[in-house]
């Protein structure tokens, strides 16, 4: 036998017993693909693989088969389980699914051990984490997870006045003539504006204010300009705003350019618009027990608690943070992924980059909510 | 069609030198006011085409050479400068003249901005008037103007503005009482009126009070009304917020017949505080959960 055969009989052996390696002894980080479950569903013969069966079967909503391997079952329907993890009421999470997980071992005895699983769901706003503590408890020889169930609260039937407020909107019609008056677009305001140089780009922060009488619609578009004038680059705020504005009410606003440089800006054109809409002035959403979390989890918590009677399927909440001088230091937001049921608090959390957290001196929190046919 | 003729327009212009080589038989006034009869007397004999172009108006008639060819008054209606040719066979004969708009006004186009503002702003509110002849074309010859503002406590403000170039205009202050002012716009017997807005400023203080609801604080502002007295409208946003423990709780409430109410949990120890925008209010210390 020749070098070359005996090269290609090596690589053969080689193929072949890595390929028995693999099947045998699967790699478990591909655990963290929920699509790559089929292959590795069957085993629950350990804790771990107990966790990863159900997180897998959840990530092909496979509800019947996630909710018959659980231990706790007894203690409810498969229909509440499904709506745990997939929401209701047009939540985000409703719209979400499962883009990963992350599996943690806490503790482990001979019959029972404790996992925290970080779910990872994808939204059209981008991925939201749903941490989970999960007890694995052991049934003859297999294992079994107990799935902690986190019930949504039941609005107990009662009756809700509100004086309902709302504006609507009679533009110019196409036959008035011209010069003939139209309504006023609202009058907005920019109050503060900052810019910083973050991430090898810059980051305009600032602040505007519907002084009108009218709801607004509001928009802020940026333009960096360098020193001869010429545009660097626009941006406008897309999400990192709250587009409806009542009648003195405050906004932030955050704008991220990518790729350039404070120090190659000379100057910042910012143009706020604002257009009439219709709007309503309920509901009104109370933003209670907010509080600065440190490093290393950096955060902004607190609960939301719909004061009105309307079920509001997805809130928007937006922080503006100052530092000790009341300059503007970051904006942030968050989108809890919850309907927000009457008279029911729904938590909320939102990062905070460590190095900002730290010059934290105060903050205000504001929320946009949205409800099928509706925006406020 | 208007950049049609325009097109032609040019066209025509150019080709007017070679028209105006050949002996002119016919003689168009060099100015007619817009919607005048008048007529041009041709010479020669047989038949002709008559085209006339202008910026608005574009029209072809087949006429008689040797007649005079008459324009009604529906015929030519937007001012600005014409080219008139008249072909028999191969041979044209043109001429050029302005149509110019009426001397008499008869319609205004009045612009008031803006349609709706805060009480007592000097020089807050502009007109702007175009004053117009029945074809609706822009008078150039300076006319005079008179604005009016009449606000909703009965006064009146007047300016008088004479036309340049057929464009008047004035500023003037909003009222102090809120409520609809009428603005109107009269030149001759033309008159035209538009509908402003006087709204409330800024609220000139916030002041809430508080009484206890078992566990709950319930929280209710005072009527707010700005520093001229006039109420704030409803709708605007009274921001609650309460402090306490390294925490804090906000709502922003609406004001709703004129207040802003909300209940929040009583803590010990609680600092609420209120503000409506820029405006911030009085402060409310929680002692012992009440």
């Amino acid at each position: 036998m020749n070098k070359g055969g005996l090269l290609a009989l090596v690589l053969a052996i080689a193929t072949v017993g890595l390929v028995v390696v693999g099947t045998v002894w699967p790699n478990q980080s591909a655990a963290a693909n929920p699509d790559a479950g089929a292959r590795l569903a069957s085993g629950s013969s350990s804790p771990q693989d107990a966790v990863n069966t159900l997180l897998q079967q959840i990530g092909r909503r496979d509800w019947s088969a996630a909710y018959s391997g659980l231990a706790n079952k007894a203690d409810f329907s498969e229909a509440e389980f499904a709506s745990d993890l997939t929401g209701n009421y047009g939540s985000l999470r409703t719209y979400a699914l499962l883009d990963g997980f992350d599996v943690h071992p806490l503790r482990a005895s001979t019959d029972e051990a404790q996992f925290r699983a970080n779910l990872r769901w994808a939204s059209v706003v981008g991925t939201f984490d749903d941490p989970r503590d999960l007890r694995v408890v052991r049934k003859g020889d297999h294992w079994q997870v107990a799935w902690p169930l986190m019930k949504e609260a039941r609005v107990p039937p009662q009756v809700i006045p509100v004086n309902y407020l709302r504006w609507d909107v009679i533009n110019r019609g196409p036959q008035d003539d011209w010069g003939t008056q139209d309504v006023e677009a609202p009058h907005v305001r920019i109050v503060a504006m900052h810019p910083v140089d973050r991430g090898g780009g810059v980051v305009i922060l600032g602040e505007l204010l519907n002084e009108d009488v009218v709801p607004a619609f509001v928009t802020v578009k940026a333009a960096l300009l360098g020193a001869n004038g010429a545009t660097l680059a626009t941006e406008d705020s897309f999400d990192k705003i709250s587009h409806l504005l009542l009648p003195k009410q405050v906004s932030p606003f955050r704008i991220d350019f990518r790729n350039v440089r404070l120090s190659q800006v000379d100057s910042v054109h910012i143009q706020p618009s604002s257009s009439l809409v219709s709007a309503s002035a309920d509901p009104v959403i109370g933003i209670e027990s907010q509080k600065l979390n440190p490093v290393p989890d950096a955060s902004l918590t607190g609960e939301l608690l719909n004061q009105s009677g309307q079920v509001v399927n997805v809130a928007h909440v937006i922080g503006t943070f100052y530092d000790g001088n009341g300059q503007i230091v970051w904006v942030a937001d968050s989108y809890p992924s919850r309907a927000l049921l009457p008279q029911t608090p729904v938590p909320f959390a939102i990062a905070l980059p460590a190095d900002v957290s730290s010059k934290v001196a105060s903050y205000h929190v504001m929320t946009t909510t949205y409800r099928s046919g509706h925006a406020q | 069609m208007k950049r049609w003729a325009t097109a032609l327009c040019g066209l025509l212009s150019l080709l007017a030198p070679y028209g105006l080589a050949q002996p002119s038989a016919w003689r168009f006034p060099p100015t007619v006011q817009a919607g005048t009869a008048f007529s041009v007397q041709t010479s020669g004999s047989g038949p002709a085409t008559l085209y006339v172009v202008g910026t608005g108006d574009a029209l072809q008639r087949s006429v008689q050479l040797g007649q005079s060819i008459a324009f009604s008054s529906e015929d030519l209606r937007n001012a600005g400068h014409y080219v008139a040719l008249l072909v028999a066979g191969t041979e044209t004969q043109s001429a050029q003249f302005d149509v110019v708009a009426s001397t008499q006004p008869a319609g205004l186009s009045f612009i008031a901005k803006p349609s709706r503002l805060p009480v007592n702003q000097v020089n807050g509110l502009s007109g702007v008037v175009y004053v117009l002849d029945a074809f609706r074309n822009l008078l150039v010859q300076p006319q005079r103007v008179t604005f009016e503002l009449s606000d909703p406590s009965g006064g009146t403000q007047s300016r008088v503005a004479t036309t340049r170039n057929g464009v008047a205009w004035v500023k003037m202050n909003s009222a102090t009482k809120a409520g609809s002012s009428q603005f109107r716009a009269s030149s001759g017997d033309i008159r035209v009126q538009r509908a402003v807005l006087n709204v409330p400023g800024e609220p000139c203080t916030v002041k809430m009070n508080s009484h206890g609801a078992g566990q709950r604080i319930v929280l209710e502002t005072d009527p707010l009304r700005d520093c001229n007295g006039n109420a704030v409208p409803d709708g605007t946003i009274v921001t609650f917020t309460e402090v306490y423990g390294g925490q804090q709780t906000t709502v922003d409430v609406p004001l709703k017949r004129g207040v802003a109410r909300t209940e929040l949990l009583a803590r010990s120890r609680a600092v609420i505080s209120v503000a409506s925008g820029v405006v911030m209010g009085n402060e409310i210390r929680v002692s012992g959960g009440q």
